[in-house]
């Protein structure tokens, strides 16, 4: 991983303005194929909301509408008074789990990080390779032991329960010190101990602030993937209990399928991710992007 | 990004002469913290790894020997006998054909999309970054929620699939009763959330491979599909492996998708009425906490594991030897 900072790869051939006339230009197939590859992916999501924004006759109107109806607020309110989804309870629940395991990780990572590119220890290229090798294994595997131990520590139905465990990843410690390597010259951190610093002053005051564009990302994607996870939530909470995953799963195992009420909530539950994709989209593409080159 | 070269300092100003014992103590103290704040900064994470991820996977294989149950208190050493089971288990065996089949038909097709999307995207154009937003915007919607809206549209009698299909003059397809038609079903849903992505990352390797490669094929009159296959598909070797392999982990583990097709059944686990489209992971979760079957669910996990290594080294052979000589 060369550096994290978005868009740099689209820049790239400005650097080498004669032989940029080795990139094709786009045809006109081109465009259609894109246009058409866009078109999918929008749909679905235009979809949600077309079907929340109106009255449940939707699912059976030929041809489909293709336009939002008014009901969104009522469809969004009727959610929210919904006695079996606990709308309100898993938005929250999501919300301070996914920030949790966010900060955490990336203050963690980060931490470890640094240790593993720029401080001397014994043990540090073992110790390193361990990390690597932990990120092959998927934790989902470990479930039915890590449910055990939620039972002894009398975590089951607590939201920490969908906490702790992810406090922070090989994956994210890895990347941090991709990056750390070769974004924090040796020199920076030997000015900041020749003027006082602890280690973690060094961490502090220096390396974080330098982290800063990695540390978005890494953030970016562990927001999401919290916000996304199932399976773990489902074994360990109960539907009274939920995250916002587990409360539109509330809504779909009802007996009458309320297609608008459902709608409702899946669009709600994505509206945070939609916010952070909107706003940090460039970042999020930067990171696959950079996240490729690290394999 | 600037950095700051002088970081401010804000602790008290360099203390006046210290008296000996007192700067003996400092010192040790910043030996202290010299030595020890590497272990320090990187124990977080052994201690939550050690805790939550190694112990559990090897504690996994020990409740696998037993029969263990949480809710009887049951526990009971077997030895190997959940493994002597497992063998011989149809609906194990019938699972692991589903995801297998489910994994096959969704990562073939995504791929090759992947990579086409890619090689679309590889060109001079206005808008790049719309279109590469646009492509990646599935991954920012939740894999439960994309579930139900798919559910919805492959619904047989109102769903908008089945509709367009209509307009072509196919008959309604039952795709939640058919085992292949359900397979297919999942597989959009999978595909949907993942092409934009592993185009992303297809198009990073893209724009790394040297131009100069091309203009010498196009100067030796290769046609840009024959350089599409001759140089750009074997430059991206080792990313189309990192993809499968990443693809490979995560098929084989699909979850969330099919229990959330399972509508109209009692037990989502179940996969259907006649379990046509039940993963592994499913069926894994059914049998620890449906019916408080932990040693026997602890085994399934373990064979999802190993065959998730054995998968991933067959991948990783099978594009090597396909990438041809080198």
């Amino acid at each position: 991983m060369t550096t994290l900072l978005a868009g740099r790869t689209a820049r790239h051939p400005a650097r080498h303005p004669g032989r940029f006339r080795g990139l094709w230009n786009a045809s006109p197939l081109t465009y259609l194929t894109l246009v058409a590859a866009l078109a999918l992916s929008v749909f679905p999501i235009y979809w949600m909301i077309i079907v929340a924004t109106r009255t449940n006759s939707v699912v059976a109107d030929v041809p489909p509408p293709l336009l939002p109806g008014g009901q969104g607020a009522d469809n969004v309110g009727r959610l929210f008074d919904n006695p079996e989804a606990y709308f309100a309870k898993g938005l929250l629940n999501s919300a301070i789990a996914s920030a949790a395991v966010t900060v955490s990780t990336v203050f963690f990572a980060s931490l470890a990080g640094f240790a593993f590119a720029k401080l001397r220890f014994r043990g540090r290229n073992a110790l390193l390779l361990t990390i690597v090798a932990t990120m092959m294994i998927p934790v989902q595997m470990g479930i039915i032991p890590l449910y055990m131990i939620m039972v002894k520590l009398g975590w089951q139905n607590h939201l920490q329960a969908v906490i702790v465990p992810f406090l922070v990843t090989g994956f994210g410690v890895f990347m941090m010190r991709q990056y750390a390597d070769q974004a924090i010259p040796d020199e920076l951190i030997e000015a900041a101990r020749v003027d006082g610093c602890s280690t973690f002053g060094v961490y502090w005051r220096v390396v974080l602030p330098a982290l800063r564009p990695a540390a978005g990302v890494l953030g970016l994607f562990t927001f999401m993937q919290t916000w996304n996870e199932f399976m773990w939530p489902l074994a360990v909470l109960s539907p009274d209990n939920p995250t916002v995953q587990l409360s539109i799963n509330n809504l779909a195992n009802a007996y009458f399928k309320d297609y608008t009420l459902m709608f409702a909530g899946t669009s709600v539950a994505i509206l945070p991710l939609l916010v952070v994709f909107i706003v940090f989209g460039r970042q999020i593409i930067g990171g696959i992007m950079e996240g490729a080159v690290k394999a | 990004m600037t950095i700051e070269l002088r970081p401010d300092r804000k602790g008290p100003p360099p203390a006046p002469v210290r008296s000996g014992p007192r700067r003996a103590w400092r010192a040790r103290l910043a030996r202290l913290d010299l030595r020890g704040a590497p272990y320090a900064f990187i124990s977080p994470f052994y201690l939550v790894f050690l805790v939550f991820g190694a112990f559990p996977l090897g504690y996994t294989l020990w409740v696998s020997l037993h029969d263990w149950e949480l809710a009887s208190g049951t526990r009971k050493f077997v030895g190997l006998d959940n493994y002597d089971y497992l063998l011989t288990d149809a609906d194990f065996w019938h699972a692991t054909v589903n995801t297998l089949g489910i994994f096959v038909v969704a990562t073939v097709p995504q791929l090759l999309l992947a990579l086409l999307a890619a090689n679309a995207l590889n060109r001079r154009m206005r808008m790049p970054t719309l279109f590469r937003i646009g492509m990646v915007a599935p991954l920012v919607t939740s894999t439960a929620a994309v579930a139900i809206v798919f559910t919805q549209m492959f619904d047989r009698d109102w769903g908008m699939v089945n509709w367009a299909l209509g307009l072509a003059g196919i008959d309604p397809i039952a795709w939640t009763t058919s085992r292949g038609w359900s397979w297919v079903a999942i597989a959009t849903m999978v595909d949907w959330r993942w092409t934009g992505y592993n185009a992303l990352i297809y198009l990073a390797a893209m724009q790394a491979i040297p131009k100069d490669l091309y203009e010498a094929a196009a100067i030796d009159g290769a046609s840009r599909i024959r350089q599409f296959w001759q140089i750009t598909v074997p430059m991206l070797r080792p990313t189309i492996l990192f993809t499968v392999i990443i693809s490979t982990i995560g098929g084989l583990q699909l979850f969330t998708e099919p229990v959330l097709f399972s509508v109209g059944t009692p037990n989502k686990m179940d996969g259907g009425p006649m379990h046509q489209f039940q993963t592994i992971t499913m069926y894994m979760y059914d049998n620890a906490f449906g019916h408080d079957r932990y040693g026997y669910g602890a085994t399934v996990a373990w064979a999802l594991f190993l065959m998730i290594i054995v998968f991933s080294l067959l991948n990783f052979l099978a594009v090597r030897r396909a990438g041809g000589t080198r």
